[in-house]
């Protein structure tokens, strides 16, 4: 669901087919019929947005059938935790949950919280999610519980009452999807799952795309917990990435909310100001967050070095603290209002790649001057004369940098893929020219600002001056001509830490300390470089007889492959059975053993009881497989850490055809719509937009076509853009097969080729034929090959917990002909 | 990293598959892949989706000949899927960029300037815009060292090393807070 898995990631897709020819079933439910769909034992159609409907229906089914798993839900998840008797479900206020405050159009969650002894001091900031950091109230660690189910209050219960309403006839009516298709594909995900079998689901940005997309997620992740398909072999839920080093760029990352490894970002809105207030409030007594401090004090020593010290908070004030939001979108209104002045881009390009691209064009010409850095002269790059809307180059102040970048094979590096494997690439050739790696331009940009500061003795430039920044190699590899390029092993050596006093290599982030005597720049990949000499990212060797594969590239935490792999063996530590053993707990050898690295306290019995009075794991029982939950409980229902709802619940996006059929509030009520007169969002039903849009990917183009429509061998196989509309919506605006058309939503409007295809299903929704149509996202006005740019059409709009725009449904109209 | 690979076509083999060898000029029988005389083989790794898949980079007099799937890796089994296949082009291309083109205020021409300058003058722009907006405190006096002024985009495309080198220096050592990536879209 919400990928197009044999398109945007075929080679991914050998592995789903290598299974289906012994004998799995695979199933691809989505608004569109693609090669996934046509390479699958059972396509289902679903209205694009209506995923939670689905899911919840899939949920009902199980919960209602009683299909689910149940030692393993008893055991593994908080389905026996009491809630606050104060919560109050969204069944129950017509779709909106316990806490919400009209005016400011935000959750307090304190009522979602578990029953159970207040946890006074640091255990109440157990709101730790990564991502999300405003408002969200604590989960008490040690919930109130009641093993049989039955209370009225139990997670269990609530989960039933709040999915009653999902049953296969609601499911069909919201999505479109003939009832007895999705029985089809309940009886068969459920006969799939339990002790012998386990089903995997994967996701693409159909899902995250989304006004609601963590909570698709989440939804996938309640039932995945029902039926016992998470921590095991065959199970879980694949994150499909759309780029070669996404996830890596998630994890160190490039994002204005997390510091390195999934660490709060210090913020002035929460009680941050002193290294031992922000420890405080971020760190979580119960469970593996505990040794937070550890990480953070190591990546102060990794960044600022012999500056980081204990009398000065280890530089932590040097770190810039965020006030709000900075996420892209919220940075792309502050660009066009012009509160922002020089914007660096790497590798991306909004001016074509992002929501409402001719808004992120316009926000471009607000600044006083641009770099972008590309192999290619990115749309983003052009923006000042070769846009659509025709800018005359002489009204426009920017100021324009075009830096040549260099390609994998040029530069030592490493990519960390969709199931968290690092692996490096070497270098093969020079780049050409004046073309350099990213890593060059960064750091030599890093040395000129050092140098531009060197005499300044003000506080806010210490922390540059500070930064520990030595990454020439000793001597140069005599085969390549540029030789002031930095070692990318000498970075990823500090990203995987090291002793401060001897500057030996870490084992692994188990060896971190809060005393300052280590650093490490990314907790979560400490190991990758575990000695002097030995890069595992590196490491190319297949292990013949374990087809886990673990010597080949490193798959942080740990190089665990599957996460809470705990959970693959029974509370006793015993497998679930032969056939789907894989890690479990050797009693002879007093250890987990298995064909992975156990994601578990390796000599820790399955007995072993939790310890009120202990801290971090120590608060785990021996049966408690998610150690980063300060339950240690997989969470069907989220107590806390989401602002949006403690459980998934089906709301319309924010640009529907229909009005929600289970709730009068339409949509989401905490979703961030970017009100400005420049963003327009349609209201439901609006007669003018009757038709929902989707966008998608092509295998041979990508993105928005900096890497590929330079291309002269993919530009042939995929020239022109194009939209994917019915025979049945063709003949209404009598539209035939390669006509030009012309897409219109409340943002824009674009010409395209029709593609007339009976891939694009008319659905039926309540009673009314819904139409969709399906938009490829490749095209640009640079390149061999042009064409139109569907984000031009895409709302700005910001999902609550991620602040991500809503692609993936949208309204619009179609006509024949072209743009005037 | 040597890869052995058999070149020509092997008659005998189609013999034992039941075929009969056709009739082939000496040319056929002679030609090889270009591959066989390459000065080495580098590891890789795709730079388009986020499956990983494995490439090895052929190259003969410091130049790239080819690229193709490495057999030896367990995630695409010596595979690549069309873009994959077609990396080659993506890095040796005539339509690359090589120098640094800047565009000045209002100009409406790129010029070709050396690399350099453009690193030097770069560096003025991001102090100079550091400087005008810098804030060190909010108006109720929290510390909060932030240039609200500068924001970076990018990149799910690099390495991590280069991801890294970024947020360390645009957020740990300028105070930059806008950093963002493809993630978030």
């Amino acid at each position: 669901m919400g990928s197009n898995m044999a398109e945007a990631h075929p080679v991914g897709f050998r592995w789903p087919m290598k299974a289906k020819e012994r004998g799995a079933t695979l199933i691809h439910v989505d608004p569109h019929f693609s090669r996934t769909s046509a390479s699958c034992d059972l396509y289902v159609p679903i209205r694009s947005g209506t995923d939670i409907a689905f899911l919840g229906g899939l949920i009902n089914y199980v919960l209602t059938n009683d299909l689910w798993f149940h030692e393993y839900v008893l055991a593994y998840t908080n389905a026996s935790s009491l809630i606050d008797p104060d919560y109050r479900d969204a069944e129950d206020g017509d779709g909106i949950f316990s806490g919400f405050d009209d005016k400011a159009k935000k959750y307090d969650n304190r009522s979602w919280t578990y029953k159970g002894p207040a946890m006074e001091g640091p255990e109440d900031a157990a709101s730790h999610s990564g991502h999300g950091q405003e408002g969200t109230s604590p989960a008490k660690h040690r919930p109130d519980r009641d093993e049989t189910l039955q209370d009225p209050h139990c997670v269990f219960q609530i989960m039933k009452r709040h999915y009653a309403r999902y049953t296969p006839e609601m499911v069909e009516k919201i999505t479109g999807t003939p009832k007895a298709l999705f029985l089809r594909v309940a009886d068969i995900l459920t006969k799939n799952s339990g002790r012998e079998r386990t089903s995997a689901i994967c996701y693409a940005v159909g899902w995250t795309q989304q006004s609601f997309g963590p909570q698709i997620i989440r939804a996938a992740g309640i039932l995945q917990l029902l039926l016992g398909n998470i921590g095991r072999p065959g199970g879980g839920i694949m994150a499909l990435r759309g780029h070669a080093s996404i996830q890596g760029s998630t994890d160190v990352p490039t994002l204005f909310d997390l510091l390195p490894g999934y660490l709060p970002q210090p913020a002035s809105f929460k009680p941050d100001g002193s290294l031992d207030d922000y420890l405080k409030g971020a760190t979580v007594n119960s469970g593996y967050w505990s040794n937070l401090p550890k990480f953070m004090i190591s990546l102060l020593k990794a960044w600022y070095g012999d500056a980081a010290q204990k009398d000065n908070d280890y530089g932590y004030d040097w770190i810039g603290k965020i006030t709000g939001d900075h996420s892209h979108i919220a940075t792309a209104t502050e660009m066009a209002d012009g509160k922002i002045k020089g914007f660096i881009v790497f590798g991306q390009n909004p001016a074509a790649g992002s929501p409402h691209a001719s808004f992120q064009r316009k926000a471009l010409k607000q600044l006083d001057w641009l770099v972008t850095v590309d192999l290619y002269e990115t749309e983003t790059a052009a923006f000042w004369y070769g846009a659509p809307e025709r800018p005359n180059p002489k009204d426009i102040k920017t100021e324009v940098f075009l830096i040549p970048a260099a390609g994998p094979a040029e530069k030592d590096g490493t990519f960390t893929n969709t199931q968290r494997l690092l692996q490096f690439h070497d270098k093969a050739v020079d780049p050409p020219g004046d073309t350099r790696s990213d890593t060059w331009f960064v750091y030599h940009l890093g040395m000129r600002l050092k140098a531009l500061y060197r005499d300044s003795t003000h506080p806010k430039d210490q922390g540059l001056l500070s930064l520990t920044w030595d990454y020439l190699p000793e001597r140069p590899d005599p085969e390549f001509r540029i030789k002031d390029e930095p070692s990318a092993e000498k970075i990823l050596k500090e990203i995987n830490g090291y002793t401060v006093a001897d500057r030996k290599q870490l084992k692994d982030f188990e060896h971190l300390k809060t005393d300052g005597s280590t650093a490490c720049g990314v907790w979560i990949y400490a190991g990758v470089f575990p000695e002097e000499g030995k890069n595992l990212a590196r490491s190319r060797q297949r292990t013949p007889g374990n087809y886990v594969e673990p010597d080949w590239g490193f798959a942080w935490p740990a190089n665990r492959r599957i996460l809470y792999n705990r959970a693959s063996a029974d509370p006793s530590g015993k497998p679930w059975s032969e056939r789907k053993k894989y890690i479990y707990w050797d009693a002879a050898r007093k250890r987990w053993t298995g064909p992975d690295v156990p994601d578990f306290p390796q000599t820790k019995a399955p007995d072993t009881p939790a310890r009120d009075d202990g801290t971090g794991m120590d608060k785990h029982s021996g049966s408690d497989p998610f150690s980063l939950k300060p339950d240690g409980r997989g969470w069907l229902f989220a107590p806390s850490g989401l602002k949006d709802g403690p459980l998934p619940t089906h709301y319309e996006p924010l640009e529907s055809p229909v009005t929600n059929l289970l709730y009068r509030q339409q949509s989401s009520p905490v979703v961030n719509r970017v009100p400005r007169p420049d963003n327009p969002i349609s209201a439901p039903g609006d007669p003018r937009y009757p038709y929902v849009a989707t966008t998608y990917r092509v295998t041979e183009q990508y993105l928005s076509g900096v890497m590929s429509r330079w291309n002269s061998w993919l530009d042939e196989l995929q020239p022109e853009m194009f939209a994917e509309i019915s025979p049945e919506l063709a003949g209404e605006h009598g539209i035939t097969n390669t006509d030009w058309m012309v897409v219109r939503s409340a943002r824009a409007e674009i010409e395209c080729r029709a593609l007339v295809t009976e891939r694009m299903r008319p659905l039926t929704i309540d009673g009314r034929t819904v139409h969709v149509v399906g938009l490829p996202i490749h095209w640009g006005y640079k390149g061999l090959v042009t064409g139109a740019i569907t984000n031009d059409l895409v709302e700005l709009s910001e999902e609550p917990n991620v602040y991500i725009q809503e692609d993936k449904a949208f309204t619009c109209n179609v006509r024949k002909g072209r743009l005037t | 990293m040597a890869v052995e690979r058999e070149g020509g076509l092997d008659l005998g083999m189609l013999g034992r598959l039941g075929m009969a060898p056709q009739p082939m000029s000496r040319e056929s029988i002679e030609k090889a892949p270009r591959t066989r005389t390459a000065d080495k083989v580098v590891a890789s790794v795709c730079p388009y989706c986020a499956v990983g898949c494995s490439q090895l980079v052929y190259v003969k007099d410091k130049r790239i000949i080819d690229i193709e799937g490495n057999p030896a890796s367990p995630i695409n089994e010596g595979t690549l899927c069309p873009k994959g296949a077609s990396t080659y082009q993506y890095l040796v291309n005539p339509n690359r960029m090589t120098t640094v083109k800047y565009r000045a205020p209002y100009s409406d021409h790129w010029e070709d300037r050396p690399l350099d300058w453009a690193i030097d003058r770069i560096a003025e722009r991001i102090r100079d815009v550091r400087e005008a907006s810098f804030v060190e405190r909010t108006p109720d006096g929290k510390l909060i060292n932030q240039t609200p002024g500068i924001a970076t985009l990018g990149g799910a495309t690099m390495d991590i090393e280069e991801n890294y080198l970024i947020k360390k220096l645009f957020n740990g050592g300028l105070g930059v807070v806008s950093i963002e990536n493809q993630a978030r879209i």
